[in-house]
């Protein structure tokens, strides 16, 4: 298909050459990339244009899915034979792609400067075993964003910094009548649950694995579960939120309807937008709370990578792509949606200016990243954890229960 | 020109087409049935034989008897709803008034929509804070508090049937219509001047002529329904709670998700066999429906 396709093209390209300018010796890569958070689809082709200025015998072609469809199309072009060059990976997916031959192990690519430059903890999105599968993009994690308007209305002088005390904060603003269900998330049945559960693991001191056996059923993987199953009993928790994406979660807290929010970085600089956002000026951030005993503050890796396909037939170009977009240059001019992955540009006012709070929390929660489970089996354990979520969260199975069956489902 | 000759020139026109047939549906479905005896994956391992542990892992496994059922029920009640709406609206668009033919067309809008749209946009009506149902239902007092009505196994299947119906009622109402076009006027009238009431007229002069073209759409609606992935998966997920998980959406994810193609190919041919024993039932009624309308 692809070889009829490129002869076509050929000959169209011989047919009309004569009527255009000389022709370049062009190579076509083409890139994947998740249609929504973080960099907007705007911003990566204003990036990409930025590239082939400097590379213009590269032409990029651009594709992009919602976070949804990322793994599956990546997974399906692969094996449908027509794969793509580039492709924007989660840091849950190495393991897997690695195991089914992907990804290109591009550690001998990855220089000095680089593995010296980018923070450390980024390094652990596009590693597994002792090998490299692409290099860092999207440094994110969960934070706590508040609405310090209403805060300030409950009495509540300082944002919680335990999971208790965010409940019980959650419980004045109910009471007091200034929100019904002051606590947003992300709880659909989707990866995005997994990352508010994974975050409540990491505070509590849970385990997804031991052993390569599951461990999410007792300990502080049952204790994070109890907690959401708490939370959204007692009315504290907005009770949509078990139909709730990442985006819909924005939205509320934009619109004034949620006192605390668990969300992503790009949240940040959207919420305190007047343009977008009813509550323009009133965002706090924190890092996500801890347990009292157990931890000081929680977070999830959620950041991204950019990886060359093993199907690639333009290996070299894809990786200088992939090497100019993970660029300090690059990630600094867009720190306002994506904080970077290089140590050196947290120094740098450029990046920090005008976001000192979320540069403040992120110093505590990026280096509080907890890893959700680096196995080949990953998404089998993703849903089968979505379902346990969420029939907890229905009353259809106690929680116990529900991560026993989840257990036992997991593949594993 | 003998007999034999006419049929080898038939067979040798229809080749070109018969080896196209075979390269597109023939090749693929060998295909999957010898996939569905492996342990293959999506990309690296081609897989070894495992004889029929696909089939058995997936049959006698907790999730495929309550997809089963979950798909059922998705297919009977929309596709029973889909057709009483259907034939409703083509009753009324066969009558004379004003606005007719922009009825009609305004009528083919949902159908025309691609399904992910309709998804889309039946999310935005559904949304539990924001949505236009909500709204509409509280304003009108039939709702004190607004609801999440995707979010609750009780209702999100009765939700995704709405939006389903929705958009498939109008080719069933095109469907009828063009069937009741067909219906000759005389015998109207002579069912007019005999006094026959509304129901008799409907029961024994139109449904005859309806049965065989109804007949139609029920089939392709059924096979349809069945197979039915997209606007769930938009819409839902499968979710809550597994709730909404249909046959497809199953085999969606042991196929790409957990990249057990395999597996995924047995599930799929195990829905393939489904639908082709409803088809060949439905076919035989159609046969009957037929035989005694004429």
């Amino acid at each position: 298909m692809n070889r009829f396709f490129g002869r076509t093209l050929l000959s169209a390209t011989l047919l009309t050459a004569p009527f255009s300018v000389p022709a370049f010796a062009e190579t076509q890569i083409n890139a994947l990339f998740m249609a929504q958070a973080a960099y907007s689809e705007a911003d990566v082709r204003a990036m990409t244009e930025a590239f082939t200025k400097t590379n213009p015998d590269i032409k990029v072609n651009l594709e992009f899915v919602p976070y949804e469809g990322l793994h599956d199309k990546t997974v399906l072009a692969q094996g449908a034979g027509n794969a793509y060059d580039v492709v924007l990976f989660d840091v849950i997916w190495p393991a897997e792609f690695a195991a089914n031959n992907v990804l290109v192990d591009v550690s001998p690519k990855i220089t000095d400067d680089m593995k010296a430059g980018v923070l450390p903890g980024a390094w652990t999105t596009v590693k597994y075993g002792d090998k490299f599968y692409g290099m860092p993009w999207i440094l994110d994690t969960k934070y706590l964003f508040y609405n310090k308007e209403i805060l300030t209305k409950a009495g509540i002088a300082n944002p919680p910094k335990t999971w208790d005390e965010l409940a019980a904060d959650a419980k004045i603003i109910k009471d007091k009548g200034i929100l019904a269900t002051p606590i947003a998330w992300s709880w659909a049945q989707a990866e995005a649950a997994i990352c508010d559960y994974t975050t409540l693991v990491s505070a509590f001191g849970g385990d997804f694995l031991k052993d390569g056996k599951p461990a999410f059923q007792t300990g502080g993987g049952l204790d994070a579960l109890k907690y959401m199953v708490d939370t959204y009993k007692s009315g504290v928790t907005n009770p949509n939120s078990k139909e709730f994406l990442e985006e819909d979660v924005r939205k509320v807290f934009e619109n004034g309807d949620a006192a605390f929010a668990l969300n992503w970085t790009y949240m940040y600089n959207m919420a305190n937008d007047p343009k977008d956002s009813k509550v323009a000026g009133k965002v706090g951030v924190v890092p996500a709370p801890g347990v009292a005993g157990k931890s000081e503050a929680s977070a999830v890796n959620g950041s991204m990578g950019l990886g060359v396909t093993t199907a690639s037939k333009h290996q070299d170009e894809a990786w200088k792509y992939i090497v100019f977009m993970t660029s300090q240059q690059t990630q600094n001019a867009y720190a306002k949606l994506s904080l970077p992955i290089w140590a050196s540009s947290y120094a740098d006012p450029a990046v920090t200016k005008g976001q000192e709070e979320l540069i403040a929390a992120a110093k505590v929660g990026l280096a509080a990243m907890y890893p959700r489970p680096a196995t080949p089996k990953y998404q089998e354990i993703s849903v089968a954890l979505q379902q346990a979520i969420q029939e907890a969260l229905l009353g259809q199975s106690s929680p116990e229960d529900a991560l026993k069956t989840a257990a036992d489902n997991s593949g594993l | 020109m003998s007999g034999t000759w006419i049929t080898t020139r038939a067979w040798l026109l229809m080749l070109p087409l018969l080896i196209v047939m075979v390269a597109v549906i023939g090749w693929p479905l060998v295909d999957t049935v010898h996939l569905s005896f492996t342990d293959a994956k999506l990309v690296g391992t081609s897989g070894s034989y495992v004889g029929f542990d696909n089939y058995v892992r997936l049959v006698s496994g907790n999730a495929f008897g309550r997809t089963l059922f979950t798909t059922t029920w998705f297919a009977v009640v929309s596709v029973t709803a889909e057709m009483a709406l259907g034939v409703l609206a083509a009753l009324l668009l066969n009558q004379q008034f004003r606005g007719r033919t922009l009825l009609r067309a305004l009528m083919i809008l949902p159908w025309a929509l691609p399904t992910v749209v309709n998804a889309t946009l039946w999310r935005l009506i559904y949304n539990p804070e924001y949505g236009a149902l909500n709204a509409a239902l509280t304003q009108l007092g039939v709702l004190s508090d607004y609801r999440s009505w995707l979010g609750e196994p009780g209702t999100a299947m009765t939700a995704l049937i709405v939006a389903d119906c929705w958009k498939n009622f109008p080719l069933v109402a095109l469907i009828a219509l063009a069937a009741l076009q067909a219906v000759p006027r005389d015998v109207i009238a002579a069912s007019f001047v005999d006094g026959a009431s509304a129901f008799a007229r409907f029961r024994y002069v139109t449904l005859p002529y309806l049965a065989g073209p109804l007949m139609v759409a029920l089939v392709l609606r059924t096979i349809e329904a069945f197979k039915v992935f997209d606007i769930i998966w938009v819409m839902t997920r499968g979710g809550p709670a597994n709730s909404t998980r249909t046959l497809s959406i199953l085999v969606y994810q042991e196929a790409f998700s957990f990249q057990r193609a395999g597996s995924g190919a047995s599930l799929a041919l195990i829905v393939t066999l489904i639908v082709t024993v409803l088809a060949i039932v439905y076919g035989t009624a159609v046969k009957k429906v037929a035989g005694s309308a004429a």
